[in-house]
């Protein structure tokens, strides 16, 4: 592990040493370090590097298969890297995994809650878990069913909701310590315009103050909350920078046709 | 210490929710009846103890531990909520050693509604009530050992099934080290395998509970084979959660 580095363009070689938002940061929340996953040939993740400071709300994007979720896992210390490491607010996803945890909120892929538990329930699990007794953690909970608006399905075994509502207990799971670093994969996935634009609100309120990362492959929602996109393709990050930039540099000017340009090649040569 | 609780009670409060605690209880209590007064001959010995009833208990564990333990593992990856419940911030061995605790605690409840059998002994004779203190202790010890094998196994698949089969063949050979018919087998073709099965049996050291033996060998071996198969289950998990 390489405990001495030079801040900036060394630790990013590739889309890193291209982009001005490559800049190893003080107050840089996210930090990923050379980041590989390999599992068996496949190359998953191929070294991915880049950082995340407070205030920005990067956007995730790339094909299905393209590695986000790995990606995502790896930083939230479920996968564990075959090479490269993560850092959450300054602590190694790895070596220091709990301290890394408590400082981030994370909703995983296809937001996974206890079928059998009531909305009310579950959130109160997270909350003794994370630490939130008594009055706090009634506070902390009631403060998460209000961000995910759940108030009204609270006492409800969360298998009997609709996919909407699962996802955003989930969301809600990922709020309940006001954590400073979110991580959330396909937050509005299954929701309906309504809600989608409910939760894109909550982001925006929430980014002054922490460092999030959405994935996502509704690219009107990256122009719409995102201050900064990555492109990711075969394991590989492809560009990275604000959306408006990305989107410029394609003939067209549109998000859409640069991420068909750009991800395309690649897909079809991995 | 506080996540490991945490863990032990959503756990716990889940055998409830679903039928399978009220199932588990039923057939426990059912079996474990039918065993004692029929093939155990409880009125016909004619003895104030409960040898009829622990004689058979730890192979009613062999066969419904696993019940308990498999779906504490394939469960949560079936239903991606492993990823869930290991990006918060616990570590692996507080959620192993959470789950084995609920798994615990619901045993010896289901152990603990088997007091008719105490009252019944007590009412028809006079028998050394301390005698049957120790083997329901050694009955908790047998459930302890088998439910971290049943979890660790647990911890290998996504299917129930499976963990539930494999659950039962590998605590039947822990059960079942010791019997004549494997050890004679073992000292005629591998004398040092012998040893080392009736060591590791399971029952042989039961017997000595349900004697009213409590030694510090066999509480330092049941706590040494749980320890094992927690870390067991640890490693395990740590391999394969991702899968």
């Amino acid at each position: 592990m390489p405990l001495l580095r030079s801040p900036g363009d060394a630790l990013f070689p590739r889309a890193g040493s291209a982009s001005p938002w490559g800049k190893h940061s003080v107050n840089a929340l996210i930090e990923i370090i050379g980041l590989t996953k390999r599992f068996g040939a496949f190359t998953a993740v191929d070294d991915v590097s880049f950082t995340v400071a407070r205030g920005e709300v990067l956007g995730f994007l790339g094909p299905n298969g393209a590695g986000k979720s790995t990606t995502m896992k790896m930083l939230a210390g479920f996968v564990t890297p075959t090479s490269g490491t993560a850092r959450i607010n300054g602590h190694d996803v790895q070596s220091d995994a709990v301290a890394a945890r408590r400082e981030l909120g994370f909703l995983p892929e296809g937001a996974p809650v206890y079928p059998e538990m009531t909305v009310i329930g579950f959130l109160r699990f997270a909350a003794r878990i994370r630490g939130f007794s008594g009055g706090e953690a009634r506070d902390q909970v009631d403060q998460a069913l209000s961000l995910a608006t759940l108030e009204g399905v609270r006492h409800l075994p969360v298998e009997t909701l609709s996919k909407g509502f699962k996802r955003r207990v989930g969301l809600a799971q990922a709020l309940l310590h006001d954590p400073p670093v979110l991580v959330l994969d396909e937050p509005t996935d299954g929701l309906d315009p309504n809600q989608k634009h409910e939760v894109r609100t909550l982001i925006a309120r929430m980014a002054p103050d922490k460092a999030i990362i959405i994935s996502t492959h509704i690219l009107e929602e990256v122009e719409a909350v995102c201050s900064r996109a990555i492109i990711i393709a075969a394991g590989r990050v492809v560009a990275d920078g604000p959306p408006g930039e990305l989107a410029r540099r394609h003939p067209s000017g549109k998000l859409e046709e640069m991420f068909r340009a750009i991800t395309q090649p690649q897909a079809e040569a991995a | 210490m506080r996540a490991i609780l945490g863990i032990a009670a959503r756990e716990f409060a889940g055998y409830f929710s679903t039928p399978v605690a009220w199932v588990f209880i039923v057939i426990f209590l059912v079996l474990q009846g039918t065993l004692t007064f029929s093939m155990g001959g409880f009125f016909e010995r004619d003895q104030a103890d409960l040898l009829p009833f622990f004689q058979f208990l730890p192979w009613v564990f062999v066969l419904l531990v696993p019940a308990i333990t498999m779906r504490l593992w394939a469960e949560e990856r079936r239903l991606g909520t492993i990823e869930l419940l290991l990006t918060l911030p616990v570590t692996q061995g507080q959620a192993v050693v959470g789950k084995f605790l609920a798994a615990w605690g619901f045993t010896v409840i289901a152990l603990a509604l088997t007091f008719p059998f105490v009252i019944t002994v007590n009412v028809l004779g006079h028998p050394d009530n301390g005698m049957i203190a120790a083997g329901y202790l050694g009955a908790a010890m047998v459930a302890g050992a088998f439910l971290a094998v049943g979890a660790a196994v647990s911890a290998l698949t996504k299917s129930q099934v499976v963990a539930f089969v494999l659950g039962v063949a590998l605590c039947f050979v822990f059960a079942a080290s010791a019997f004549p018919v494997v050890t004679d087998f073992l000292s005629h073709n591998l004398p040092v395998l012998a040893t080392i099965a009736r060591k590791i049996s399971i029952v042989d050291r039961f017997q000595s509970f349900v004697r009213g033996l409590i030694t510090a060998r066999d509480a330092i071996y049941f706590a040494s084979f749980i320890l094992f198969w927690l870390v067991a289950n640890t490693v395990i998990l740590e391999h394969r959660k991702a899968d």
